[in-house]
């Protein structure tokens, strides 16, 4: 089943179009790896999909799970299962990482009309996934990401898909700035949540990461469109051979 | 030059309320001819305005224009009322003393309980005998006509070395509308004394009325003392409140204010160390919406040396509030190492949103470290945007970045529960604003 679509989407940033008609399906159960170079509109796909202020859509549509979501705000997004892990985590000083964890989960069960999770369930729920992403619970009493190294902050990242289990999970270049080591543990974090009610759309500058994450498509963006989709081995060919040959596409 | 002035209808106003007022307020003779020198004093100021340097920010005759008539003393609805709001906001295990509309409430508060402890009397009683705390060293206009019209007040002594067992809460509580209370209250602190005191100001209803407080605090060598004032007055009402802090040797004093309520509101306190080797830590929290006005006004007086004083200030001002933070540091020539440090910051919750901050620095000292900082700005989008894209919905992502930017003041307040207490104001203030 389709879980998410997008159509001939087209964007702008204050004058400038961005994305010039991109369409993209992903279904349930499926890792989707989208490639291109720098500037390429990777990040602002992923930022419309997640509701980021600052974009116009002035043509297309975004379907999840058959609902617009160009419709609903950041939150509801959230609440319905799209989750952006970011490329840039940002720090929140003053905010506990497990206030925020829960404060965060509860609001996402309200909004789907599920009752919230006792303290005692939400303690061991997330002691067990922060053991086996290799995260301290002493960090977890810190300020959101204050102090965080690049990998504390991408395994936090992967500590909260795994909590909110959202049913679409997009990585934005989550190996910028992360050491062979580091990315190991984020990329094995990601591994275990896949499932086949849960799809994944893996966005990145570089093949490396798709030896740790490997994808069930490959996507190639340039200039604000797809163009070339494949199986896995397109990352292989595009490691080869560069994106210089759809520079001019 | 202010002559003109006072004649002004506001004037008049006040003329006419000591007039009808003077022969309900309690005293001695000599207390009487005090009040009336006071109120003379007052009249010939009038309410405090902007060519006031002091009240620049805080223009009395054109936020509040004329003061209320004294408030009648509590009938027994009131204090039923009154006795409802004590249960709403006392501390867990808190020794109360409760005045309603400016009058002691004996009834509602914890005499027995903290006669072990305090030493406590009425300013009622006192003023039998005694005019002398009437009298302040200040010239402000709103002291003085606090000294002409105070009705009540708690007059507690903590004697040499006690350590009471728990907090002690003064509890203003308003009931009548359209109607003022004055009230002055005295906290004599001895030596090596350990105390939390806590001031609310609460009202039973939502209607507009006046608190004219002021509290005159000494606190004696080797004490350590937190003093927590917390005003949730009414949306209308409005609040100035004075106080005078005088600090011994070796003290560690710790001072938070919280204003969450009243249209017009100052605090104006004005600390002086007579004694070395003293730490004074000043923080405070103003969260202002609608059209509120709050002010935190605070003069620090290094009288001697080697003393540390630490001000940390939060406002979060929403709509068209306006908040007001002036700082004052005064170094007297004799007060070598002195350490004395301000800083605030304002978020802005709306483009009308209105934040002044003004800090002085008097310095008469050559080996001193002194400072302040200020900063205003509105929240950050981008961690909005992070939070919302977590679950939580704008005014929940909102108020979890308030709560952040307020509590590096909060969390100066060393007692847990006391600190979940005020935590809890901030949270039904937030509520409020959904």
């Amino acid at each position: 089943m389709a879980l998410l679509e997008v159509k001939d989407l087209k964007v702008r940033v204050e004058e400038r179009e961005i994305l010039h008609g991109l369409t993209l399906t992903v279904n349930e159960g499926e890792v989707h790896a989208i490639m291109g170079p720098n500037g390429s509109g990777k990040s602002t796909l992923s930022h419309v999909i997640a509701g980021k202020p600052g974009y116009e859509v002035t043509d297309g549509q975004i379907l999840f799970k058959g609902e617009d979501l160009l419709e609903m705000d950041p939150d509801e997004r959230a609440a319905k299962g799209v989750f952006l892990a970011f490329q840039y985590p940002v720090e929140i000083p003053g905010v506990a990482t497990m206030t925020f964890l829960r404060t965060a989960l509860n609001a996402q069960r309200k909004a789907r009309g599920e009752s919230e999770y006792s303290t005692p369930d939400f303690l061991k729920k997330v002691r067990e996934v922060s053991k086996s992403l290799n995260i301290p619970q002493d960090m977890l009493k810190r300020g959101v990401n204050v102090g965080f190294s690049g990998g504390e902050k991408k395994r936090n990242e992967v500590l909260q898909m795994a909590l909110f289990e959202p049913s679409l999970c997009i990585l934005d270049e989550m190996d910028s700035g992360l050491d062979i080591d580091a990315l190991r543990i984020a990329a094995d974090g990601v591994n275990a949540l896949r499932s086949p009610g849960r799809a994944m759309v893996v966005i990145t500058h570089y093949q490396r990461l798709l030896n740790y994450i490997v994808p069930d498509f490959v996507h190639v963006m340039s200039r604000g469109r797809v163009v070339k989709s494949g199986a896995k081995d397109l990352a292989l060919e595009l490691e080869a051979s560069g994106y210089t040959q759809f520079e001019d596409a | 030059m202010n002559v003109a002035v006072a004649k002004t209808g506001n004037g008049r106003a006040v003329s006419d309320l000591f007039a009808s007022a003077e022969g309900r307020l309690p005293g001695s003779p000599a207390v009487i001819a005090a009040r009336r020198e006071a109120f003379e004093a007052y009249e010939r100021l009038g309410l405090p305005h902007r060519r006031i340097e002091e009240w620049k920010y805080t223009d009395l005759r054109a936020l509040v224009g004329e003061v209320l008539p004294l408030a009648a003393s509590p009938d027994a609805a009131a204090l039923k009322r009154a006795a409802d709001a004590v249960k709403a906001h006392a501390i867990d295990g808190a020794r109360k003393l409760v005045l309603v509309d400016g009058v002691f409430a004996a009834d509602l508060s914890d005499v027995k309980a903290l006669a072990a402890e305090a030493g406590f009397k009425t300013l009622r009683e006192t003023l039998e005998k005694d005019a002398s705390l009437l009298k302040t060293a200040s010239t402000d206009a709103v002291i003085a006509l606090n000294a002409a019209m105070a009705t009540d007040g708690v007059i507690l002594s903590i004697a040499d070395g006690a350590q009471p067992s728990a907090p002690i809460q003064i509890i203003h509580i308003a009931t009548a509308a359209s109607a003022s209370a004055f009230t002055r209250s005295q906290v004599a602190i001895g030596k090596g004394v350990r105390a939390t005191i806590v001031e609310s100001f609460v009202a039973t209803g939502a209607e507009a009325y006046q608190v004219n407080d002021a509290v005159i605090v000494s606190i004696g060598d080797d004490a350590d003392v937190a003093h927590i004032r917390l005003m949730d007055d009414a949306p209308d009402a409005v609040n100035v409140t004075s106080h005078f802090v005088t600090v011994g040797a070796n003290v560690k004093l710790n001072f938070f204010n919280m204003t969450t309520g009243a249209a017009v509101s100052r605090l104006q306190g004005f600390i002086t160390f007579s004694g070395e080797g003293s730490e004074l830590s000043a923080n405070g929290v103003n969260l202002l919406q609608k059209t509120e006005h709050g002010d935190t006004t605070l003069v620090v007086d290094h009288a001697v040396p080697n003393c540390v004083s630490r001000e940390v200030f939060r406002a979060v001002i929403d709509d068209r509030a306006h908040s007001v933070f002036q700082g004052r540091i005064i170094v007297r020539p004799d007060a070598q190492k002195t350490d004395g440090k301000m800083m605030t910051r304002a978020l802005l919750l709306s483009d009308e949103a209105e934040a002044d901050n003004k800090p002085e620095l008097e310095i008469f000292a050559d080996d001193v470290s002194c400072g302040h900082g200020a900063t205003a700005g509105a929240l950050d989008d981008s961690l909005l945007f992070y939070l919302k894209a977590r679950g939580l919905p704008e005014k929940q992502a909102q108020a979890l970045l308030i709560q952040a930017f307020v509590g590096e003041a909060i969390e100066q307040i060393a007692d847990d529960g006391l600190r979940e207490h005020v935590i809890g104001i901030a949270e039904r203030w937030l509520e409020r604003r959904s």
